[in-house]
This record gives C-alpha cells, sequence and structure tokens, in this order.
C-alpha cells in the first residue's frame, strides 16, 4: 500500500534552457520538487515564468538540460523518446486549455485513443470509455463530436481521455482558462473529485486565485524558483 | 475505432479536397488502364510469336511482293521443316469499312504451321485442304458476322479484282478454328492460294512473304542467312526475319503507340504525384497539433508514421481502383469496334497488377515526406504556446 506521503515527483536540481538563435533564456537553473501521492498542487505565476515548460518536463514531451526528474519511482530524464512515449501512456494524463480534441473524432472516440495503445479488446475498451464519460458526466453524449459541444462539455471530453488508461498523474495546463466561471467550477469539481475519491496526484497550471482554492496547496513560481502558499480548504 | 478508421477520418477531413484528389488519381489511372492494355494489345503479335518461326520478306519492304517460285526453293533449304506461302487481300465484306482480315495461303501448309496457335478440327482440315473455293474461317470471326459452316460470302479486295471484271470473290465457308494459345486471334480468314491467284487480275503468281518453321530456333539464324543469300542480287532480294521482329515492325506502322502511351501516362503521373503530395503535405501540416497530441497520449513515431503513409496509400487505392474500373468499361466498350485493329484488346490482367503496385507507389512516394515530418514532428513544437 502506498500511503499519501510517498513522493509522487521528485525534482533535484533541474536545469532548462531555451536557445534562440544566439541567445540562450534560462527557465530553471537548480529547481527543486517534492510532490507526494495523491496530492493536488495549483501551479501559479506570472506568464512566462515557465510553469508549461514544468509541466512538460513532468510528463516527459520536453527534456531538460540537467539535473533529476523521478515521477513514481522512475528516472524519467533518463529514458528514450520511444520509453517516454510508451511511460506517457499509461502514467501520466493530459489536460490543456483549448481542449486539444480530435475534430473529426466524437467524444467516445477521442476517450478511447489512449486506449488504442494497450492490449485491451474492443469491448473492454467501450466499457472503460463510457465509465470514464460517466465520471465527468457526459454519458449521454458518446457520439457527439467537438464541434456539437460546449467548451465545457469538451474539456470535460478531455479529462476523460486523461484518465482513461488510469494514469496516476493528472498534468492540467489553465484547464479553466478558457472557460466562464460557472463551467470552470464544474470543472474544478471533477478535478477535486479525481483527487479525493479517485487519488490521482493532479498539477495544475492556473492564474486563477478562484480555480487554485481547489487545489490542496499552491506553489508560486516566479524568476525559476517556488514559493509556497497554503491554501485554507 | 482502430487506426484504419482514423485513417479514413483524416482523409475525409475535407470531403471536397478528398474528392478531388480521388477524382484525379482516378482519370489518370484510367488513363493508364487503357493505353496500357491498347500498346499491350498492339504488340500481342509480337507475345504469340513463336521462336522457331521466320518469316521471309522482300528486302525493299512489306508491300513489295516475292514470286511464289521461292516457295519451292526456300522449302529446299536444309533447317526448315514447314512453310507456306502468304497474300495479303485487303478483304471486306460487301462495304469497305466491314474490314476482313483475309489471307490465301496453301491450307495444308498453312494449317501444319499454326498448329501451334489453333485447333483445327479434322472436318475442316480435309475441308480446307479439298474445296478450292473454300475459306476457313476464325471463330471470332464467324461469330462477329453470325456466319456458320456452308454460307456463301462474297469478299471483296482493296487491293485486286476478278480478271472477269467481279470485284467480290464467292467463298464458301468450309470450317472455323478456335485458339489453342489465348493470344491467338481468331478473328481472321484464310482461303486457298490457287484459286485467289489464278482469278485475280493482276499480281499473278507472286506473294507478300513466307511464313516457315524451322527444325530448331538453334538454326534460325542460319537458315535465314542461307535464303537471304540465295536470293541475293536477284530482282527480288529477301530479308529473313524471327516473327517476332515482322510483328514489331508491322506494329510501329501503326505508329509508335508505346511512346504515346509512355509521354501520357507519364505526364499524367507527374502531375497526380505534384498535386496529391503537395495536398497531402499541407493537410499533414492543418493537423499539426492534433498529431502532437496523439504524440503526447503515447503513440510513437512509427505508428504516426504508418498512419499517415496508410492515409496516401488508402487515397490512392481509394482514387485508382475504380479508375481501373473505369478503364475496364472503357475497353469493352470499345473492343467491338477495334477488333480489327487490336483483336486481343482487353485490360490484362498483369497490367491491373501492375497498376494496383503504380497505386500503393504513388500513395507512398506522395505520403513521404508529410509522414517522415509527423513522425520527427517535436510534440512541444506542435502543442505550441498554451
Ligand atoms: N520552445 C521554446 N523555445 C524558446 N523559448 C521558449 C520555448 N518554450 C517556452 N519558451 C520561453 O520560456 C519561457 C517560459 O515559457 P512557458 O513555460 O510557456 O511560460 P508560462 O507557461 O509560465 O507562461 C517564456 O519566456 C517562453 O518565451
Ligand atoms: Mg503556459
Amino acid at each position: 500500500m502506498s500511503s499519501a506521503s510517498d513522493p509522487m515527483i521528485g525534482i533535484v536540481d533541474l536545469r532548462k534552457t531555451f536557445t534562440k538563435g544566439k541567445e540562450t533564456i534560462t527557465i530553471f537553473d537548480g529547481l527543486n520538487l517534492a510532490i507526494p501521492k495523491a496530492d493536488f498542487v495549483a501551479v501559479m505565476g506570472p506568464s512566462g515564468s515557465g510553469k508549461t515548460t514544468l509541466l512538460n518536463l513532468l510528463g516527459g514531451i520536453d527534456c531538460c538540460d540537467a539535473g533529476t526528474i523521478e515521477i513514481a519511482g522512475i528516472r524519467i530524464d533518463r529514458l528514450s523518446e520511444g520509453q517516454l512515449a510508451h511511460w506517457r501512456a499509461s502514467h501520466v494524463g493530459f489536460v490543456f486549455q483549448f481542449y486539444n480534441l480530435m475534430q473529426m473524432l466524437t467524444a467516445a472516440q477521442n476517450v478511447e485513443l489512449p486506449l488504442l495503445l494497450t492490449r485491451l479488446g474492443g469491448k473492454a475498451r467501450r466499457e472503460r470509455v463510457e465509465a470514464a464519460l460517466a465520471v465527468v458526466g457526459l454519458s449521454d453524449r458518446l457520439k457527439h463530436y467537438p464541434k456539437e459541444m460546449s467548451g465545457g462539455q469538451q474539456q470535460r471530453v478531455a479529462i476523460a481521455r486523461a484518465i482513461v488508461s488510469d494514469p496516476e498523474l493528472l498534468l492540467c495546463d489553465e484547464p479553466t482558462g478558457d472557460l466562464d466561471r460557472r463551467t470552470a467550477d464544474e470543472i474544478l469539481s471533477i478535478l477535486q473529485l479525481l483527487n479525493r475519491d479517485f487519488g490521482k496526484t493532479i498539477v495544475m497550471v492556473t492564474h486563477d486565485p478562484a480555480a487554485a482554492q481547489y487545489a490542496r496547496r499552491a506553489l508560486h513560481l516566479d524568476k525559476g524558483h517556488f514559493i509556497e502558499k497554503e491554501l485554507a480548504a | 475505432m482502430n487506426d484504419l478508421l482514423m485513417i479514413r477520418k483524416n482523409l475525409f477531413r475535407r470531403r471536397l479536397r478528398a474528392i478531388l484528389m480521388i477524382v484525379s488519381i482516378l482519370i489518370a489511372f484510367a488513363i493508364y488502364g487503357v493505353l496500357a492494355s491498347f500498346e499491350r494489345a498492339f504488340n500481342a503479335g509480337q507475345e504469340r510469336a513463336t521462336p522457331d518461326r521466320l518469316v521471309v520478306l522482300n528486302k525493299i519492304n512489306l508491300s513489295q511482293p516475292l514470286p511464289i517460285s521461292y516457295y519451292s526453293r526456300v522449302g529446299a533449304v536444309d533447317g526448315v521443316a514447314q512453310l507456306s506461302p502468304i497474300s495479303w487481300l485487303g478483304g471486306y465484306y460487301r462495304e469497305p469499312k466491314n474490314f476482313i482480315s483475309a489471307f490465301a495461303v496453301y491450307p495444308e501448309d498453312w494449317m501444319k504451321l499454326r498448329d501451334s496457335d489453333f485447333v483445327f478440327s479434322q472436318d475442316a482440315r480435309t475441308a480446307f485442304a479439298r474445296e478450292r473455293t473454300g475459306a476457313l474461317v476464325g471463330a471470332r470471326m464467324m461469330e462477329k458476322w453470325g456466319w456458320k459452316v456452308g454460307d456463301r460470302i462474297p469478299i471483296s479486295s482493296s487491293i485486286y479484282a476478278q480478271k472477269s471484271g467481279a470485284r467480290a470473290w464467292d467463298f464458301t465457308i468450309v470450317g472455323s478454328f478456335t485458339p489453342r494459345i489465348p493470344q491467338a486471334d481468331t478473328n481472321i480468314m484464310l482461303v486457298g492460294y490457287d484459286y485467289f491467284n489464278e482469278t485475280r487480275s493482276f499480281g499473278k503468281d507472286l506473294i507478300n512473304w513466307l511464313m516457315l518453321r524451322t527444325t530448331s530456333a538453334a538454326v534460325n539464324e542460319r537458315v535465314g542467312n542461307t535464303i537471304d543469300g540465295m536470293f541475293a542480287n536477284s530482282p527480288y532480294e529477301t530479308t529473313t526475319d524471327s516473327e517476332k521482329a515482322f510483328q514489331k515492325s508491322f506494329a510501329a506502322q501503326l505508329g509508335n503507340v508505346a511512346l504515346i502511351v509512355e509521354l501520357v501516362v507519364g505526364a499524367a503521373f507527374v502531375t497526380i504525384l505534384m498535386i496529391v503530395g503537395n495536398t497531402m503535405v499541407m493537410s499533414v501540416r492543418e493537423r499539426t497539433r492534433e498529431i502532437g497530441v496523439l504524440k503526447t497520449l503515447g503513440f510513437p513515431g512509427g505508428r504516426i508514421l504508418r498512419m499517415v503513409l496508410g492515409e496516401s496509400i488508402l487515397l490512392a487505392l481509394i482514387g485508382g481502383l475504380p479508375g481501373l474500373g473505369v478503364a475496364m468499361l472503357l475497353i469493352t466498350q470499345v473492343r467491338g469496334s477495334l477488333m480489327n485493329f487490336v483483336p486481343t484488346l482487353t485490360l490484362y490482367p498483369d497490367i491491373a497488377v501492375g497498376a494496383i503496385g503504380l497505386m500503393i507507389l504513388l500513395g507512398f512516394i506522395t505520403g513521404l515526406l508529410p509522414a517522415l515530418g509527423a513522425m520527427r514532428l517535436r510534440i512541444v513544437t506542435a502543442l505550441g504556446r498554451n
């Protein structure tokens, strides 16, 4: 059994730079971070402070220059591109600001995508898809296409897609940035539910202090370093 | 859902664009199927040529005659197993537009010579050898004109008339024959040389060429040289060639079909290659973000490469296969009216198989660049700022 204090994310001495032409921008230099299992962390900070870059590094879709990144005991900074793809398929779910659904696929087909990377048969996949869509309250929209759904509904489909392969970690980049207050609250409640009832560890980037209220704690990223602030639950 | 479904959905993401590409590929393959079949049919004579058969022609050209006396002189050459004189009637039935491929031959000799191509019944054999005014008519020609054995048919010649002044010869159909090998064309008629020769108004004792079989293909060259040497410096010098070379020069008179086919098909395919290739690049670029998302979800680069290639190959097949169907339809439509010129016109199975190979190649080439691009695409670049 894992206890809530087991580490989910461990970043040590992380260095990340971007090179644009002759110029090199250093985003992180000596960043450290520890997030235990089943935590729900809001990452805040000014635009351009590296929040998205941090999520990309945690999700293994970008590489660091130095330091170590360990997720649930796996040193992902050591994995090759192919190994990372394989790892992502079962260990992380992503939720983006603009949903990033496949326009030509239905809600159910979008949610099914990650399962195409598993050995599950058609029937097992369908059951999982339906279960995931039920969690986000979209059981009645299986056959709808993204363009037939509201922003909030599309984001719920995206969340279902992120959880369908049952990853322990969810990375959300401004998931409510494009939504109105009420819809944002619905989405945030779903994330909270996933954290509380399903034990998902969630790292959520947000600009919105009200959104951060749904998390267990908030981290402020500024000039490449974290400042922690406890939130009232 | 599976990859194929995604491939299909991606392909028809923009319906009009997909349909335009499909139609252009369809047209290209319809053209290809028709022209390649025409070329094959024109050259079919060369393919049905038998290696041990030689043709003795006037050295000047095909339209110049040879004397019938060459028959016995060539027949005496060592290595000649069988031979027949052949005269071209330039025949037609009732009206000049009803062109009839008719030859005057020595019946028994000719049937022995063509035994490997045609099946002659015993009755037909005896009757054709016996009846001076008899005609032996191939099965396809019988069918085409609705003739039956015993019919008397008037055949006129666009070259000769009868001594009597009559334009037409009345021949009696004494038998028919069927092909022994599929390429053998039975849309032809044979009549006895002696009767034809004696009744025609001019050209007496002349023939157009001699066809002969050697004892083995190995002696062809020696036999050819002996014959041509024998008639050197005579008024009728000869050139002896393999049947294949003969058919080839015959086909060349119909125009260099092969070159036309290659040019037209080549131009069509270069155009299609550029249009489809360019459209594939655009279409994949438009979904850069979606490809980034697929990779984020854990789809490996190789699988994405296969999906893009699968899409362009599927596109080529969806356009190309019906294109072949159209080609087949066109060929069946024109076959009847072109029977005289290209008797064996059909969409040959190997042309169809080759065309399918070409479709896959086309799909592969047009999809390769965008597929490689998609495979190598970096997720962070694809997702952009978010
Ligand atoms: N691929 C990239 N190439 C160059 N610079 C980049 C790239 N991605 C991000 N940056 C730079 O890194 C900094 C942090 O970006 P980002 O992580 O997107 O910030 P945030 O999400 O906090 O707004 C910005 O200054 C941005 O311009
Ligand atoms: Mg960002």
